[in-house]
């Protein structure tokens, strides 16, 4: 072959490979230099200058370093998800401009991966339909129940449009095959319903199904938590009760009986019919005006997990998991919204114990009367947990 | 020969200076232009809505005006069944051609009212940098191709300082330094930025009490620099912008939506309808010059031209007071609701109601008059910008340019 012998080929061979070896080894050090730099990011800015350089100069990496970029999502905080973000965009917006391949399959498989990081999953599904968008489509059929809540949430759209055209076309046909096409679209609802997490798919699978006879219970499907035991009322007259730290929040004994606001107050059930599990006290009890309420529930989970505690209220509020203070705020009457807030929380195996605490002013509007609050568990994804697994053992030694 | 070499350098330098003097003077960098007021100084604006050189599809709902840096036109939005997708979009101003786009998740809260957005803050530029701030209390710094060069998570850092209506504030950059105001019922404070590392020079505490309003600036006498002023229900604070050392302050209340506007060293606050003040150099609060209830803005921020006060009223009529005594001069009725500040240039004032409905007014001494109006057939609700000759208007999904240049396409992302 052009000259060389076997023994010259082979020394060129070895001293490729070493080249090879050599530039893959300096290009992915500098790599893991950067993305160390990117996840080192601290809190009020801290590292951030040192973290937008090395995000510039990690967009300067060839596309086939993109796996690499996406699967360092998983050691990263929010912010440094960002930083990893905005050099992906930048890697594959040049790609684009020179017409330079990205690496699909990877980055197929990358999507197809759910114990990767849900936001590097989303990310790498976009560069994949910008790419080749029939190919990332395919993918969503199995994403109905993914930990990624915007992959998810596309997959439920594709289910819910192909539901409707089913509809549709069954409108059109006669006897058994308008049977079949019902029966396929009543299928593809209730698939929809499953992994519906939003509450704007949510509305709109339910129609179709409670028209075709089947019962939903909303407070099930969103695992809002409606018993509760409640205490109160104790002063929050002129809001200083919100800073107040009252028994209830020092213990937990239910029976106990305390000095309320109006007299002694002890713990008492208390529930709601609501399909949005909203417990409304102005309803239930009375909208004591300058006043704070406790109210606790249990929520067992069969393992050790992180989750989210997702509630609305108009009013000023507090939560305890096991005892842990996990966030408050001091807000009145800016409105209620399902999932207004996220918690993010760690529920151990076995059963918890959630205290939250509700406060009401003094304000004399109209619109300044709601005293009510919804309260539900759920992944990240926000799908309700799932507690009727069996407790692992560490729960039964509890 | 060496003195030939000297004057062909500051003759250069001279040359470049202009060139940036010129440049500058054609930007609309942050809410309400340049020097926060709503006015472009030293040039000229449409007539007429003839003329759209373009108009682009924007992949995501917002209230955050668009500014012009240069040779391109910058604009934010916020996307997705929780708003947690955050855009930072890049136009051609010339012929309004995507030149780039990046997106973040947002770290904070992303709750708002329906009406809102979380891409409700203007972004800011000093020129060399954008300030993308959102409602989650978000703020990217991007150079002007789009290179992350920071990013800041304040709702991250702050996870309190939220508003379940949503946020509104704009950012302000001055010199140096950028001033964010995050205000709400639960926690209230101002930062200044270094804009070159994203971190706080300074920290101030401020009333903890939901507020929309945008920093905005005042002249100090003796020529020492800008002041910025920080309004809220409790009043007006006016703060070194390097430091948020307070200099000065009013305590009678203001609004929380309009913000107050300023002309050299006189504000134009809401506050008991318009509020006229003025700082006497060494004094702890300003003098109260007037007050007139029937100057009360609704949403839309007050603005000055000349020697009146223009502000636009909950009924949709725009007022003309005069700036010395407040006095109301004339009235035209402008129709409809209006979110987006009115704008100037010359004699000129330009509105835009939440209809889309948008108005040029020749702004007279003793009357107003409509030289033109125009149905953008969309919800508008952010405050537009002017530069260049041309104006800028944000839709509820498209940008348009008004006048200015000269190629006529429609862009899609």
């Amino acid at each position: 072959m052009y000259g060389i012998d076997f023994s010259q080929r082979m020394i060129i061979a070895a001293v490729l490979f070493a080249s090879t070896t050599l530039a893959m080894v300096q290009a992915s050090a500098p790599l893991a230099e950067q993305l160390r730099a990117i996840r080192s990011i601290g809190p009020e800015g801290r590292g951030g200058v040192e973290a937008g350089r090395a995000a510039r100069e990690l967009a300067q990496a060839d596309p086939a370093a993109l796996p690499e970029i996406l699967a360092a999502f998983e050691d990263a905080g929010p912010l440094a998800v960002n930083y990893l973000r905005s050099a992906v965009e930048t890697i594959a917006d040049r790609a684009k401009k020179a017409q330079r391949p990205l690496p699909v399959g990877e980055l197929e498989q990358f999507v197809g991966d759910r114990s990767n990081h849900p936001r590097a999953r989303r990310l790498a599904y976009e560069l994949l339909e910008d790419t080749d968008p029939p190919r990332a489509e395919k993918l969503l059929a199995d994403m109905v129940d993914d930990p990624s809540a915007e992959l998810r949430r596309e997959a439920v759209q594709q289910r819910i449009d192909r539901a409707k055209e089913l509809d549709e076309q069954a409108k059109a046909a006669d006897g058994s095959k308008r049977e079949q096409l019902l029966a396929k679209a009543e299928a593809t609802w209730r698939e929809a319903f499953a992994g519906a997490v939003d509450d704007d798919q949510v509305k709109e699978i339910v129609k179709p199904l409670e028209r075709r006879g089947h019962k939903i219970d909303l407070q099930e499907h969103f695992g809002f938590i409606a018993d509760w035991q409640i205490i109160g009322p104790f002063d929050n007259r002129e809001k200083a009760g919100f800073q107040a730290a009252y028994p209830p929040e020092k213990e937990f004994d239910p029976e106990a009986s305390y000095d309320g606001q109006l007299g002694r107050v002890a713990w008492q059930p208390v529930s709601t019919a609501d399909p949005y599990g909203i417990l409304d006290i102005a309803k239930e009890l009375e909208n004591y005006k300058g006043s704070c309420m406790y109210l606790t529930a249990e929520v067992v989970s069969p393992r050790q997990r992180d989750v989210q505690i997702r509630l609305g209220t108009p009013n000023a509020w507090k939560l305890w998991v096991n005892g842990e203070p996990v966030f408050g705020r001091e807000e009145y009457h800016r409105g209620m919204k399902i999932d207004q807030y996220k918690v993010p929380a760690m529920l151990k195996a076995g059963s918890n114990r959630l205290l939250f605490k509700i406060c009401q002013n003094e304000q004399k509007e109209d619109w300044a009367q709601r005293y009510q609050f919804q309260l539900r568990v759920t992944d990240e994804a926000g799908a309700a947990i799932d507690t009727a697994e069996t407790p692992g053992p560490a729960a039964k030694s509890e | 020969m060496r003195r030939r070499s000297i004057v062909r350098d500051i003759w250069c330098q001279l040359t470049m200076l202009a060139i940036v003097g010129n440049v500058c003077a054609a930007d609309w960098r942050q809410f309400r232009g340049n020097d926060a007021d709503g006015v472009l100084k030293g040039a000229a604006g449409p007539r007429s809505f003839e003329h759209q050189p373009w108009s682009a599809e924007l992949p995501g709902r917002g209230l955050s005006g668009p500014i012009v840096v240069r040779d391109r036109v910058f604009v934010t939005a916020a996307s997705g069944y929780e708003q947690d997708r955050l855009h930072v979009l890049c136009f051609d101003n010339a012929g309004g051609e995507p030149l780039w786009e990046r997106q973040f998740w947002a770290t904070g809260r992303t709750q708002c009212h329906p009406k809102m957005s979380v891409a409700t803050p203007t972004p800011a530029s000093d020129g060399q940098r954008v300030f993308a701030f959102y409602s989650s209390n978000d703020l990217a710094c991007l150079d002007l191709d789009g290179n992350l060069l920071w990013y800041r998570g304040i709702g991250h850092d702050y996870p309190n300082a939220s508003n379940s209506v949503g946020m509104a504030s704009s950012p302000l950059v001055v010199g140096n330094t950028l001033i964010v105001q995050v205000e709400s019922d639960a926690e209230a404070f101002a930062l200044g930025l270094d804009v070159e590392t994203g971190l706080a020079r300074w920290k101030i505490d401020r009333p903890r009490r939901a507020n929309w309003t945008s920093p905005s600036l005042i002249e100090r006498a003796g020529g020492e620099g800008p002041l910025v002023l920080l309004q809220s229900s409790a009043g007006v604070s006016a703060v070194e912008p390097g430091s948020g050392r307070e200099v000065w302050k009013y305590t009678e209340g203001a609004a929380t939506i309009p913000s107050g506007v300023a002309k050299g060293q006189q504000l134009y606050v809401p506050s008991h309808g318009l509020t006229a003040l003025r700082h006497i150099p060494g004094s702890e609060s300003p003098e109260l010059l007037w007050r007139e209830q029937r100057l009360g803005p609704a949403t839309a921020s007050p603005l000055v031209v000349g020697e009146q006060v223009y502000v636009i009223n909950s009924a949709g009529v725009l007022n003309a007071g005069r700036l010395s005594d407040g006095e109301l001069v004339w009235r035209l009725r402008i129709e409809g609701s209006y979110s987006a500040s009115p704008i100037a240039v010359g004699d000129l004032l330009y509105a835009v109601n939440e209809a889309g409905v948008a108005k040029i007014v020749r702004l007279g001494e003793s009357e107003g008059e409509i030289l033109d109006e125009h149905e953008f057939g969309q919800t508008v609700l952010a405050t537009p910008a002017l530069a260049g000759g041309a104006l800028y208007i944000r839709g509820e999904s498209h940008l348009w340019k008004v006048g200015g240049g000269t190629k006529a396409l429609n862009v899609a992302p």
